[in-house]
């Protein structure tokens, strides 16, 4: 490691920094580029020694659709939050999957914003109480899986970030994939969200259904399906430009 | 006395008179006059009123006259609004016969413009086979009755002049947004990623027609720049294009470029401000907001054309520069200069190449060097680490006080040079009378009605290419002997006298015009004989 790393002690992107050293592991140093937002999880780029850009607060998906549209042998991953991809640049995060832009998008969702210490965002449960929200938000939350399959991304995946290995194998089909692909990851944050227990309690490996989708909005508190959900091959952005 | 025509013609919107005075400046291009068009339209599809003012001339004039010799005019209006620019002895063609005549032959309304052209040619004494002949190269659609349409309105018509031929030889017409793209082009332009906005789009339109870039249209202003610096992050030369208010949503990205040291290149057309402003009018009101974009201690190069044929070789110097320094370039342009039609003649911009890494050793991506100016390698070649934040030499993000200092001081080493590239650079031109002791100082579109009312009055004009780094040393060697400075520009504030004010250099007088169009010599020789 080539420095300190800077993360809260027990955050859940440790896992998430694991699975994405076995992945890139298999995908081949030398093919992948990292691009990532402004947050914990994109600091994730210091952590790896691979080709990395770390592009501006919900900037890092067109940052990666212009890597890829200038060199499509490389295989682009984005690290971002669901602040970064939901809040400041969801517009980016529907077009790019619109286009199925070949690239894959990773979100670190810890369901808030963590590095600014602690603010609502727009999948945090309504009721939320942050220090922008001290009484509780009052606005619902998105269901960016839901979110995606709308916008025509062509592969849409929920994982959590203690499950080393299957997230691995997760982010290596994601990248695999011709087209856009979008990997969810459920990341507790154990300084302001600590969603540990909630998840643990919740969450299952589904097989590929997309009906899942739907299973839990992130107000309920039913069971959480973990899986790729859904997946569909068409022409991407860069075949056809 | 110098054969000098202006031609106003105008219509609705949809009527055609924008395609009417392109075919009209063709014509006279081709018997070898100097041609320009300016074209005034209004923020709408349908409706309205457009006009084209063609200047046809023996010498080379880079503006149109206010006074006009002719006006063909599609509709009433045209007449209603136009007719007190008429010259003495000028002539009003209405629109009337060409209406009938296409009626008469069953063509399309729109063809009224075709019939238009063909009676102002014949009482002009153009021959029918070379009218003919600039028809069947300008018209896509419905040729045989256009033609059909043409030859009646021609044979009908009474020729009343017989207009001179200059020479053979017709040098290519372009608009200034043709010859930004086709300059960035020549200079190695691989991707071009833009959003649309009045008056840059038509750069994403011819761009999107060659082929000869990968051309992209982005969701918004935002995601263009970004890709652009994704691109070229990944060896591409990019570049994107807007106007004002777009241009104001890329302004955070702009410092990521220069931090990162992303080479890109940012056309920026201004537009009447501020805001929505006037759309589809000409203004140079963004020059202190450009060369002031993005947040942070930075420099980028500005440069700004005058007329076709320079925006054609700074789009490709800044391309060129970008690549050398590695850091953000802007070419502010204006409506005036963007969609204006010059006559096109210079073609030599090659791609120079960038500095690269010599695959020796761990790649340092900002690696500390005298000049500021670490080698690139790209992703795919070897680890490249790039980043928003401050960094250490091989990209990993710093908080560490020295090392802030240690890669601050390598930027500002760079932006010494690249101050040191602009003095070395034509950065300054000069026209008119060099021993006057009175000089016009201006930038950008202006320079046609200043340098053309300079030559009358005997004046010296110093044009200033290139507004960051600023060219104070040139500038300065210019100003040796005048007495008597006077700024013209296009807006209300008199920004360039605000920069050059910075430097030391005071401006005596300004002439200022922001009603959002463009300054033509006529009113500009009144205005500078009151000084």
């Amino acid at each position: 490691m080539k420095i300190e790393n800077t993360w809260c002690p027990g955050c859940g992107n440790f896992g998430i920094l694991e699975s994405m050293k076995r992945a890139i592991k298999e995908l081949g140093q030398n093919n992948v580029v990292l691009v990532s937002d402004i947050g914990c999880n994109s600091k994730i780029v210091d952590y790896l020694n691979v080709s990395s850009i770390n592009s501006l607060h919900g900037r890092p998906i067109p940052t990666a659709s212009g890597i890829k549209m200038a060199n499509p042998k490389l295989k682009v991953i984005v690290s971002t939050g669901d602040g970064g991809s939901l809040n400041e640049g969801i517009s980016h995060l529907i077009h790019a999957a619109k286009k199925n832009t070949d690239i894959t998008v990773i979100m670190h969702n810890n369901r808030l914003f963590a590095l600014t210490t602690g603010q609502y965002t727009a999948v945090s449960p309504k009721g939320f109480k942050g220090k922008s929200t001290p009484y509780g938000s009052i606005e619902e939350p998105l269901n960016p899986l839901e979110l995606m399959k709308v916008s025509k991304a062509s592969f849409i995946s929920r994982t959590y970030s203690t499950k080393i290995d299957y997230t691995k194998d997760m982010i290596v089909e994601a990248v695999n994939h011709k087209g856009f692909s979008f990997v969810e990851i459920l990341q507790p944050c154990p300084s302001f969200f600590d969603t540990f227990k909630f998840y643990n309690e919740r969450v299952y490996e589904a097989p590929r259904d997309e009906k899942l989708i739907n299973e839990w909005d992130y107000i309920n508190e039913s069971k959480i399906p973990l899986g790729v959900f859904y997946k569909e091959e068409r022409p991407t952005y860069e075949d056809e430009i | 006395m110098k054969k000098d025509y202006s031609i106003l013609v105008g219509g609705q919107a949809g009527q055609g008179s924008r395609k009417a005075g392109l075919i009209i400046a063709k014509i006279f291009n081709r018997m070898g006059y100097n041609v320009f068009i300016h074209d005034d339209y209004q923020s709408l599809i349908k409706g309205g009123h457009n006009f084209s003012q063609i200047r046809a001339s023996q010498e080379e004039y880079l503006t149109h006259r206010k006074k006009a010799d002719f006006i063909l005019a599609l509709d009433n209006k045209t007449i209603e609004k136009h007719k007190t620019i008429l010259n003495k002895d000028g002539i009003i063609i209405s629109g009337e016969r060409s209406c009938e005549i296409v009626k008469e032959l069953n063509g399309s309304r729109i063809m009224g413009n075709i019939a238009m052209i063909a009676i102002f040619s014949k009482m002009i004494g153009i021959d029918w086979k070379m009218l003919s002949n600039v028809f069947k190269k300008e018209i896509s659609r419905d040729i045989e009755k256009n033609l059909e349409i043409a030859k009646k309105a021609y044979d009908e018509t009474k020729e009343l002049f017989k207009i001179e031929k200059l020479k053979d030889k017709a040098n290519p017409l372009l608009t200034g947004n043709e010859a930004i793209a086709l300059g960035a082009i020549d200079a190695g332009l691989d991707i071009y990623s833009a959003y649309p906005m009045t008056p840059a789009t038509s750069i994403l339109h011819y761009l999107a027609e060659k082929r000869k870039t990968i051309t992209s249209q982005a969701e918004n202003e935002i995601s263009a720049i970004h890709s652009i610096i994704g691109s070229a992050y990944a060896g591409k030369r990019s570049m994107t294009g807007t106007s004002g208010g777009g241009f104001a949503l890329m302004t955070e990205a702009i410092s990521f470029a220069s931090i990162a040291e992303v080479p890109i290149l940012i056309v920026n057309s201004q537009r009447a401000g501020p805001a929505s402003g006037v759309p589809t009018y000409s203004a140079q009101s963004d020059l202190l907001f450009t060369i002031n974009a993005g947040h942070g201690d930075i420099t980028r190069f500005v440069a700004s054309p005058g007329d076709a044929n320079e925006a054609y070789s700074l789009s490709g110097k800044l391309l060129n520069l970008a690549w050398k320094y590695q850091t953000p370039a802007i070419l502010l342009a204006d409506k005036e200069l963007s969609e204006s039609t010059y006559e096109f003649y210079s073609k030599k911009n090659k791609k120079e190449n960038e500095l690269l890494w010599n695959k020796k050793g761990e790649y340092q991506r900002y690696k500390i060097t005298k000049n500021g100016i670490s080698p690139l390698a790209y992703p795919g070649q070897t680890i490249v680490k790039s980043t928003s934040y401050e960094h250490d030499e091989l990209g990993y993000t710093t908080e560490d006080g020295d090392l802030v200092v240690a890669m601050q001081d390598k930027r500002l080493r760079k932006f010494k040079e690249m101050e040191r590239e602009v003095d070395k650079i034509e950065a300054v031109k000069v026209y008119g009378n060099k021993n006057s002791d009175k000089a016009i100082i201006c930038w950008g579109s202006t320079k046609g009605a200043v340098k053309e009312t300079a030559e009358i009055l005997g004046l010296k004009v110093i044009q200033v290419l290139f507004l960051q780094p600023l060219p104070t040393k040139q500038i300065k060697k210019h100003l040796k002997g005048i007495n008597k400075l006077i700024s013209v520009e296009c807006n209300s504030t008199g920004q360039l006298s605000i920069l050059l004010s910075q430097y030391g250099i005071k401006v005596d007088k300004q002439i200022l015009k922001y009603d959002a169009r463009p300054f033509t010599p006529e009113d500009l020789e009144i205005k500078l004989k009151k000084l």
